[in-house]
């Protein structure tokens, strides 16, 4: 809970978290390999579920692969090379036994894939889902310093770029290791001196690779961003289509994503060259070593200390050797992979939210809004001040107009009034308690955004307006049950909503009336329709403080002047804060407030205003004069 | 480029065309992973002889064989250098093929992204066509990892399989007997992954639409607090793609171990055999010790292949779907007629003869289609303002956007100077018609280039004196003056650092700055104040007046350039006072053409447009009669009051 003695700080608190910049998503986090796969497993703990299990059942099947070379070795000496000519009995017994242990080693196998695929995907899934969640939970201008294009590659496909390693490298680089060992400890058992020659000999190859992982990492996390930012080229060229085909620019916007592409592929075949050199270099030594234990392996043999047979099982168990390390190259290639695409999903979820509830925050009791602002002053990042100490009391029950000039601050003031940003100084209250210290929940109920720029999903013309009933999700209804827009409640109340707003000769007109698909962000209704479709949307929030920023900007002017006429009726009792440059809305108000270059200008009734001889007086005038 | 025929000739089909689209890459890649696949073979040879001619008789006393010792270490070195350079070089061309069918394939996409019409893109979710460039194309490309190498043991697998049969016939019929096997257990694996795979990439497609429209709608979901219901939005497409990809991962887990215990099942039984032509004869211990060698050798081959095996069906279902993007029609075609352009010359004359536009609804079952326009005529002269009134939704976007032919008509034509609008060469449209658009567009560049639209420097690019100049006339100048850059200063992605009249004002700076023979402005001062509208037409005029002066000069031609007076202009609007500036107005409504006329004709005779003209007026007068009302009522009940009292 707030207690009083804390209020004065307040104020204070959010020069103090606003860096220079504000938060800005980072293209990749700056963890390290290691950190990055604790951070990882962190996040989705279901990757390493039943590890161990799993684990087990890995060095079963590797063990029944290294059954084939024994079976074929002991075949070979004791059963073809036997003193006593080739022995069919023992052959045969030895190819049933490694039979027998292939089939139990593929079992094994196909155990622990599923396993993996199971594990795998579900931690996958909650990387996906969280860095989702975080996304829209970072505010507004954080949002925006990502293209939308790169933050689905996010969600997409750097998550996708893990999932290689996730479902089959880690317990690979494990059963590696392990085989590694054991082929060590069976080679030991054949010749120690043998088996410390293979070992030196590696040495140069496990510097290569310490020494290459960082320049694979690098090209990995090169190619994650072209990747976004090609996809941030072409999200853009889908969602500006309209625009590009009007300009002829095609051919301009064609070259740009190929170049963004070409990038990408750039990046990519840089990383594939990188790759391969680390890769054949192991292969180089693996096979090097072959003539070292040919050449060593026959001088010991000659001096006594090895059997012709031996030194052929020892080639082989080599083999043994060197297959679990060139597959660990490759892992550790895939893991650099990884980690560039998993360091891109953690900067998402590491992005601090700057726009965030205090863990004491406060429910409010719905009812009038009360709204004011205390000497608010606000600077977007990096840019100069737009707000320049802006004090309003707008009293419960209100309807407030605000008119200005385009770029005096009216939506700057809107969305510091529903807290999609917080002041850089001073303070917005609702009903006396600062925003900052009202839980989300709570304050987004109460106060409702109609932003200039509206959006529809889709969908149908009821979807979209059901959006604003803002139904919990997932509530208790169990996922076969139907969505709860459908229900025929939901679909009552949006019909009535729209009965209300005076729009259901409009609705009735539409190919399907509610069930019209609106298409793609809506393109497939007009602009003005899209609008309606939107106010419709918040009114059915209900909420008790309703901001337009525009919201009927392009509707036409006899079905606005209607929804002006429904809304003040059915919003009587609550605030309205509209924000327009058809002056129709002022006049109707109780309260206009003029913004003008960042400062509140005047204040007052649209009658006293309007004959005060200020700012608001010219405007109106050559409204009045345009308008007839 | 779709694939046609069983799923093996696609899968052929599909393998081909991706190696001869780049046919150098993929002979170097073949031809190393062959050589690799021939030193594969000649290490094991070169081991097997070092065994049989150097280790054996070496350990069993020979000289000769001992001091051969250090040339059989050299020749196997040798042998390791060569293999480990030709692994580097079917890696790495391998690979640079992937990523070059990848470019292709996302070329190919977007190139088409940016030819289909508005409907189709209506119909394609965002985030589906953005998945398209990233998890089909690696799906579609996936196979071309393995292949080169499967392909380039081919002739290792022969090889080895040649010298069984020189080794002993036995032995190589026993190796062979697995190749039946693989083929019957691929058909099992084929059929029930190809659904499974379908299913999945669908569903990333889905998760990937699902994110991109959230995130579009991210200031709505913010503003009406609706994350938890987004979230659980995108959690239910997430785990359905999560369970898709466990099914994809369950039937690949059983095939996998399958695949590779195979070579392992026929080196047991070359042993069986083996063991059994010893005691014949036929054999001897060393071929044997070769022959084991050789097929554990080729286990690397069969994986590759089991590799592009079990690749193939991810890689048909990501092919077949950029195919469906790729194949889409309805792309405009265009024709090769031109406008005539010189200095001096009057607007465009616009008509518009018959015309309908009908659109097949989305919703519905059966396939219907939805007339927005029709019967529509209407003649525009040259150098005149005409405005298009109508209410919400009566088809004014989809009327002045023909003229820009952002589509065509179903029926009718469009005629521009005479000329019908799809004879006209690609490219002629736009540099003769500016259409600002009624929600604007803001990309992600400096101001000049949103400007623009062109490269900086490119040829026929508008200088900065003349950018400047459309700023100014769209009112733009002060603010980008005030910025930090000035013309190169950067707008956000979608200019979210510009208020949203600034970016209309932009957006008509950019329609300006082309010196446009016809300007069609749909709604494009919406979110500028009734002031600031003014001056903008009223400069708009001016400016022809100016350049038709200027033209009328010989000597003015350098600063007029290609800017041609009196142009003509189409503008949607509700304002009266912009609607009174035109010189005549079209009144639309339901798809119709109701009247044309000037404003004072239509307001005699229109009660349609009457009602759009006055609606302000008349809202006011009624406001303040109402107002008067509840005063007399108010002093009624003061009066009542004080009766009572
Ligand atoms: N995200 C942002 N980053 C930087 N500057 C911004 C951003 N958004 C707005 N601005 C600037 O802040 C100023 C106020 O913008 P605001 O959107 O509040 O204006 P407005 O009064 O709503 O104008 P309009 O009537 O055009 O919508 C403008 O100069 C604008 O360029
Ligand atoms: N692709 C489409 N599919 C189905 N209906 C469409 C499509 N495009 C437009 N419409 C419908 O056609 C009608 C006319 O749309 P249009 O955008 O031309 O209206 P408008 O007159 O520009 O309206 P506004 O003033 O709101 O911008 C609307 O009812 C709209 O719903
Ligand atoms: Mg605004
Ligand atoms: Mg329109």
């Amino acid at each position: 809970m707030t207690t009083v003695t804390d209020e004065p700080d307040v104020t204070d608190v959010p020069e103090d978290l606003l860096d220079a910049d504000g938060a800005r998503i980072e293209s990749t986090s700056k963890l390290g390999v290691f950190a990055t796969l604790r951070r990882g497993i962190q996040i989705s703990p279901e990757i390493t579920r039943g590890i161990w299990l799993t684990l087990g059942l890995a060095s079963l099947a590797a063990a029944g692969r290294v059954v084939v070379p024994l079976a074929v070795q002991q075949t070979i000496d004791v059963g073809i090379l036997a003193d006593a000519g080739p022995d069919a009995g023992r052959v045969a017994l030895l190819a049933v036994l490694a039979a027998g242990a292939l089939v139990l080693a593929g079992l094994c196998a196909a155990l622990v894939n599923v396993r993996l695929f199971r594990a795998a995907e579900a931690g996958l899934a909650t990387l996906r889902v969280k860095a989702f969640r975080h996304v829209h939970d970072l505010s507004t201008l954080t949002q925006n310093t990502e293209r939308r294009g790169a933050l689905v590659s996010r969600v997409t496909s750097d998550v996708d770029t893990v999932s290689l390693f996730v479902q089959w490298g880690g317990i690979m680089l494990l059963v590696s290791a392990l085989q590694i060992v054991v082929a060590t400890g069976l080679m030991l058992v054949y010749s120690p001196i043998l088996t410390a020659v293979v070992w030196v000999s590696f040495i140069p190859m496990f510097l290569v690779i310490r020494y290459g992982q960082k320049y694979v990492n690098r090209a990995y996390t090169l190619v994650r961003e072209r990747v976004g930012a090609m996809l941030g080229a072409v999200s853009e060229s889908v969602v500006g289509a309209e625009t590009v085909r009007a300009y002829g620019v095609s051919e301009r916007t064609g070259r740009r994503i190929g170049g963004a592409v070409e990038a990408t592929r750039s990046a990519q075949a840089r990383s594939q060259v990188l790759v391969a050199a680390t890769f054949s270099s192991g292969v180089l030594i693996a096979n090097l070593v072959l003539a070292v234990v040919v050449v060593v392996g026959t001088l010991l043999g000659v001096g006594g200390g090895l059997t012709a047979g031996q030194l052929v099982a020892f080639l082989f168990l080599v083999q043994l050797f060197t297959g679990p390390v060139q597959m660990a190259t490759e892992i550790l290639n895939e893991l650099q992979n990884a980690v560039a695409g998993w360091r891109r999903v953690i900067a998402i979820i590491d992005t601090p939210v700057q726009v965030a509830e205090k863990p004491d925050a406060v429910t409010q009791e719905r009812g009038p809004a009360h709204v004011t602002l205390r000497d608010v002053r606000f600077s977007y990042p990096n840019g100069p001040e737009v707000l320049h100490g802006v004090t309003l009391d707008l009293p419960p029950r209100t309807k407030v107009a605000v008119v200005g000039q385009t770029g005096s601050g009216k939506t700057t003031i809107a969305k510091l009034v529903t807290r999609l940003m917080d002041p850089t100084a001073g303070a917005v209250e609702l009903d006396g308690v600062d925003l900052r210290d009202l839980a989300f929940a709570s304050l987004r109920k109460r106060v409702v955004l109609v932003p200039q720029e509206g959006f529809l999903f889709d969908g149908t013309v009821l979807d979209n307006a059901a959006y604003g009933l803002r139904v919990p999700a997932g509530s208790t209804a169990e996922p076969e049950a139907e969505p709860a827009e459908t229900s025929p409640e939901t679909r009552a109340a949006v019909e009535r909503a729209f009965v209300e707003l005076g729009l259901s000769d409009w609705v009735a007109d539409l190919p399907d009336g509610l069930d019209t698909e609106v298409g793609q962000r809506g393109e497939s209704l007009s602009a003005g329709e899209r609008q309606l479709v939107a106010i419709a949307r918040a009114y059915l929030a209900q909420p008790d403080l309703l901001v337009l920023d525009e919201a009927t900007s392009a509707v036409d002017p006899a079905t606005e002047v209607r929804i002006a006429r429904a809304l003040d009726s059915l919003t009587a009792g609550r605030s309205t804060i509209t924000i327009a440059h058809r002056l129709s809305t002022a006049e109707a108000s109780d309260l206009v407030v003029v913004v003008d270059q960042g400062h509140v200008a005047e204040v007052g009734p649209h009658d006293d205003l309007a004959v005060a001889g200020g700012i608001y007086a010219r405007m109106h005038a050559s409204w009045v004069a345009q308008t007839r | 480029m779709a694939l046609a025929g069983s799923r093996v000739g696609r899968s052929l089909a599909l393998m081909w065309r991706g190696m001869r689209s780049h046919p150098g890459i993929y002979a170097l890649a073949v031809g190393a992973s062959a050589i690799f696949g021939a030193l594969t073979v000649g290490v094991s040879r070169a081991v097997g002889w070092a065994t049989d001619s150097v280790v054996v008789p070496a350990i069993a006393g020979d000289e000769v064989a001992r001091d051969r010792v250090w040339l059989g270490g050299l020749v196997l070195a040798a042998v390791a250098l060569t293999l480990a350079l030709s692994v580097a070089g079917r890696r790495i061309w391998a690979g640079f093929g992937v990523v070059r069918i990848q470019a292709d394939h996302r070329t190919a996409l977007t190139r088409q992204y940016l030819r289909l019409p508005a409907s189709w893109h209506r119909a394609h979710p965002a985030g589906q066509l953005l998945n398209h460039t990233t998890s089909d194309t690696e799906a579609a490309t996936g196979v071309f990892n393995p292949l080169p190498f499967a392909l380039g043991v081919v002739v290792m697998i022969g090889v080895s399989v040649v010298m069984l049969f020189m080794i002993d016939p036995w032995l190589a019929i026993a190796a062979l007997a697995i190749i039946p096997v693989t083929v019957a257990v691929n058909a099992i694996y084929q059929r029930h992954m190809s659904p499974a795979v379908t299913r999945a990439q669908r569903l990333r497609g889905d998760v990937a639409d699902a994110a991109h429209e959230s995130f579009e709608a991210a200031l709505l979901v913010k503003s009406l607090g609706t994350e938890d219901r987004e979230e659980s939005r995108f959690d239910d497409r997430t785990q359905e793609l999560r369970a898709a990809n466990v099914r994809v991962g369950i039937v690949r887990s059983l095939f996998d171990p399958v695949i590779q215990t195979l070579p392992a099942v026929g080196t047991l039984l070359v042993l069986g055999i083996g063991t059994w032509r010893i005691s014949t004869g036929d054999v001897d211990a060393g071929d044997i010790v070769t022959a084991a060698y050789l097929l554990t050798m080729m286990t690397v081959p069969v994986q590759a292949f089991g590799w592009v095996l079990g690749e193939l069906p991810r890689a048909l279902v990501g092919y077949e779907r950029i195919a469906q993007v790729v194949d889409s029609t309805g792309a405009l075609a265009y024709g090769d007629a031109r406008l005539s352009r010189t200095p001096g010359q009057p607007g465009l004359a616009v008509r518009l003869e018959g015309v309908g536009v009908d659109v097949p609804a989305l919703s519905g079952a059966q396939q219907r289609s939805i007339t927005l326009l029709d019967g529509v005529d209407v003649g525009v002269e040259p150098g005149t303002t005409v405005a298009v009134v109508g209410t919400t939704g009566s088809g004014k976007t989809t009327l002045v956007s023909l003229l820009a032919r952002l589509s065509d008509p179903t029926r009718g034509h469009v005629l521009l100077d005479g000329v019908d609008a799809r004879t006209l060469v690609d490219g002629e449209i736009p540099d003769q018609v500016a259409f600002v658009t009624q929600t604007t567009f803001v990309f992600e560049d400096t101001v000049r280039g949103n400007v623009t639209l062109a490269d900086e420097g490119a040829p026929g690019a508008p200088s900065d004196a003349e950018v400047w100049d459309a700023l100014r006339l769209a009112r733009l100048e002060d603010t980008v003056r005030a910025m930090a850059g000035g013309l190169d200063a950067p707008l956000g992605e979608r200019g979210a650092n510009l208020s949203g009249g600034q970016r209309q004002r932009l957006a008509i700076a950019r329609a300006l700055v082309r010196g446009p023979r016809l300007l069609v402005l749909d709604d494009a001062t919406s979110a500028v104040d009734p002031r600031v509208e003014q001056e903008i037409l009223r400069g708009l005029a001016d400016r022809a007046d100016e350049r038709a002066a200027g033209a009328a000069e010989p000597g003015s031609a350098a600063g007029a350039g290609d800017h041609s007076p009196g142009t003509t202009v189409i503008m949607v609007a509700y304002r009266m006072s912009s609607v009174t500036l035109a010189d005549r107005v079209v009144h639309v409504d339901g798809g119709r053409v109701v009247d044309t006329g000037t404003h004072d004709e239509l307001m005699a005779r229109d009660p349609g447009y009457r009602e759009l003209a006055t609606a302000y007026e008349v809202e006011t007068e009624r406001r303040e009669q109402e107002r008067a009302d509840a005063a007399a009522a108010g002093a009624l009940d003061d009066e009542l009051e004080e009766v009572a009292r």
